[in-house]
């Protein structure tokens, strides 16, 4: 293993992963030491109009895939209407790929619950929910944690701090549905119902939960805003790039020496973060890589200089997406990587429009027939077609990157389809996994 | 028939039913879902009718949200729900082969329970740890780095009654005390919050930091938030938003080269207060003639304000005031819309 050179390591922001080098940060006492709930002292001090202008003058955008400038959607929220307001966070991380969220709320969930009382007070929710995987017990045993000791403490509840601002927070488990982890399908399902997701316009500013404005955001969003509380906007835009400002968690997986985490400046590119990752396992050579989870067109090694920032990855045909960096070699075969997304969305489809419920559901076969030797190449343009009448065309986003990768892997890769099909492939399934497949 | 449940089981309901609004019980249903998981170890019809009781709502709306959510069991489950991913990376690295040797081994398929009732098998999609692949879970506590030795080993030491440690995370529970976990409840258990310590892979960009004595760039905490009052007027912080580039028919040339994935995320999320422009019923026929769809709409909900619907009500709203408000709204945009469009020729 190689050591990073000096200039790739100076781009290691890290911020919001700081206090997980320190064991016991999930628990208060530790946390306020660490600068912990300083932020929401001066918060309730300043005006919320000047709290949400200070998000946005940081240009914080969305961590949660899609990058929306997270001032803007606070100051979406219309005021004075009478009506109650909602802060929502979304941690139902679930993408393929994505796994930043789950250790920030297991080793310092408090700062999630310190973004969620100043969020709530900037646009003047007196409820908040946390929506967490289902799954996650892990991080949700201590964010359940973390909301008792802050009650004990008086930052949650009636007149916190003595600002006059009350707020009550809900840790909600969800129920194994990556489909909840799109906004307005979690709120039905935080509504209890199905989650399955609504059609906008109206959007979730006006109405939201229960019909009322709602501001979702992603847990990395809302971890962020105590540090620009603290350390103002000039100094978050001192990290990344000019329009993607601030640090970003890369997750990094796959068939390099060293998988984690790595909170860099947005902008850094691959070959930056293999470099920091100790390069690429050895008799491994980079074959192909998702820049921002399964929902984002793959990558390949001309891609390796790439800015990973949300323009950068956007010119070159991709989307930042989670930074969930997925990283896979020339020992991995694409035809089969996308296989098993493909399986994934099949199974996540909420089924609402037919699209993505059919549509992946013939995918899938199509991709067991490749797969099993049995392959056509007039399959390569139903699978283009089958495409073209999802993306754009089903209700929300879940069919679209369903998509991604396979029009992304057979732009790049016809080659190992086409060995599918035309025998020079061993067939990796078997006929008995083509049951249903004709 | 909903007697099968404790009174520590109602008093547990209530108290999930106070977490949310008065008059939007209707939230508390998943984690009264987990409720009764917790006690009969799956969603049995039982478990659906009292839901359904508790909350004033039908059996078939509960049973309908009971059957979308892949962790609400539809059968007896065993004391430990084993969970191996054989999503794409997981798989590629080695997750495939745990769960297909576990399979054999248990006797059991995808969602099978072996015979001695101690075990759970299923395959899952994406368990959110790809840094720690191939990853497996006993009641959705991780185990890291599987291999399919290591895995059957696992699996033997839980039916020989032991409770091996996971990876990360608390000590083992069963299903059915997890459940109690996930309808929203502390862990009772003496120090199970501190349990586990982070994960090498969590913290390998911290520890190169920390080596190298690399830092973000430090901050002033009390750098001044700056206020509106004091007439610093504040320059617009976003850029405004360029004007639409495409032509007002969808299906021609692409408007500019960007990637189709990239182009249609894009106008998945439009300003909320630009009108999207092909959202349904804000199209105005070049015939000037009135807009049909808008007028179905405004008669549909009409209509379903005239009937209430006797199964599920979402789309209705549920009381008498969210249809009527549905209604004035449906009218008021209905002309809106109208209104808009010409102005915007």
């Amino acid at each position: 293993m190689t050591t990073p050179r000096p200039e790739t390591l100076a781009k290691l922001t890290p911020v919001l992963t700081k206090r997980w080098l320190s064991p016991d940060a999930w628990q208060i006492g530790t946390y306020e030491k660490l600068d912990g709930y300083a932020a929401l002292r001066k918060a309730l001090k300043a005006h919320p109009d000047d709290l949400i202008q200070l998000v946005k003058d940081s240009g914080l955008r969305g961590r949660g895939g899609a990058g929306f400038p997270t001032g803007l959607k606070w100051g979406f929220i219309p005021q004075g209407d009478g009506k109650p307001h909602y802060l929502v966070v979304n941690a139902d991380e679930g993408e393929p790929g994505t796994c930043k969220d789950l250790p920030l709320m297991t080793h310092d969930p408090h700062s999630l619950v310190e973004g969620v009382i100043i969020a709530s007070y900037a646009i003047r929710a007196s409820r908040a929910y946390i929506y967490i995987r289902g799954e996650a017990v892990h991080a949700a045993r201590r964010l359940r944690n973390a909301v008792e000791e802050v009650k004990a403490k008086g930052y949650l509840g009636k007149n916190i701090l003595g600002s006059g601002f009350d707020l009550e927070l809900v840790v909600h488990s969800g129920a194994g549905a990556y489909i909840c982890g799109e906004e307005t399908a979690l709120l039905d399902s935080l509504e209890g119902f199905r989650g399955q997701p609504r059609l906008r316009p109206p959007f979730p500013a006006t109405h939201g939960l229960y019909a009322s404005p709602t501001v979702v955001n992603n847990v990395g969003t809302i971890a962020s805003v105590p540090y620009i509380v603290l350390g103002g906007a000039d100094w978050w835009k001192s990290m990344g790039t000019e329009k993607s400002a601030g640090p970003m968690i890369y997750s990094l997986s796959g068939r390099i020496a060293n998988p984690g985490q790595y909170e860099c400046g947005l902008g850094i590119t691959l070959r930056e973060l293999i470099e920091l990752a100790g390069g690429m396992q050895p008799g491994h050579n980079l074959k192909f890589w998702t820049p921002g989870g399964s929902s984002t067109p793959l990558l390949t090694a001309e891609h390796l200089d790439v800015p990973m920032d949300f323009e950068g990855v956007a010119a070159a045909g991709s989307i930042l997406g989670t930074t969930a960096t997925q990283i896979f070699s020339d020992q991995d075969c694409p035809v089969y990587a996308t296989y098993r997304w493909l399986e994934f969305y099949h199974h996540e489809s909420c089924g609402k429009c037919t699209p993505c419920r059919e549509g992946n559901y013939w995918m899938v076969r199509v991709y067991r027939r490749i797969l099993a030797g049995q392959g056509t190449h007039d399959d390569l343009d139903t699978l283009l077609d089958t495409c073209d009448n999802i993306l754009g065309r089903s209700f929300c986003g879940l069919g679209d990157g369903a998509t991604s990768s396979v029009t992304s892997s057979l732009k790049y890769f016809k080659q190992d389809y086409l060995d599918y099909i035309e025998g020079r492939t061993a067939p990796k399934l078997s006929d008995k996994q083509l049951v249903g497949a004709h | 028939m909903t007697t099968v449940f404790t009174d520590e089981t109602r008093a547990r309901a209530r108290e999930i039913i106070a977490r949310y609004p008065a008059d939007r019980s209707r939230s508390a249903l998943l984690p009264l879902l987990h409720l009764v998981q917790s006690e009969e170890g799956y969603v049995s019809p039982a478990g659906v009718a009292f839901c359904a009781e508790v909350l004033g709502l039908n059996k078939a709306q509960v049973g309908a949200v009971a059957s979308f959510y892949t962790m609400y069991k539809r059968r007896p489950t065993g004391d430990y729900l084993v969970s191996v991913c054989t999503n794409t990376m997981c798989n590629v690295l080695g997750g495939q082969e745990v769960y297909d040797t576990l399979a054999e081994h248990l006797g059991v398929g995808h969602d099978e329970t072996t015979e001695d009732g101690k075990i759970t098998l299923e395959h899952a999609e994406c368990l959110a740890a790809c840094d720690y692949g191939p990853v497996m879970t006993v009641n959705y506590d991780f185990f890291d780095g599987v291999d399919p030795q290591g895995a059957v080993g696992l699996v033997d030491e839980l039916r020989a009654g032991n409770r091996p440690t996971p990876s990360r995370g608390a000590r083992l529970c069963t299903l059915k005390e997890m459940s109690v976990q996930l309808a929203g409840f502390a862990d009772e258990r003496e120090g199970a919050v501190a349990d586990g310590v982070p994960g090498e892979p969590s913290l390998r960009g911290l520890r190169l930091a920390q080596q190298h004595g690399v830092a973000a760039p430090g901050f002033d905490p009390n750098t001044p938030i700056r206020s509106s009052k004091a007439g610093d007027k504040p320059a617009p912080a976003t850029p405004p938003k360029a004007a639409p580039t495409g032509t007002t028919a969808p299906d021609v040339a692409a408007p500019d080269r960007k990637s189709p994935q990239v182009r249609t995320a894009e106008t998945r999320q439009p300003d909320a207060k630009t009108a999207v422009p092909d959202a349904p019923g804000t199209k105005v026929p070049t015939d000037g003639a009135a807009p049909g769809p808008r007028d179905a709409q405004a008669a549909e909900a009409a209509g379903v304000a005239a009937n209430k619907p006797a199964s599920d009500a979402k789309p209705a709203g549920d009381d008498a005031e969210a249809q009527e408000r549905n209604l004035s709204e449906a009218e008021s945009t209905g002309r809106g819309s109208a209104n808009d469009k010409g102005g915007q020729k």
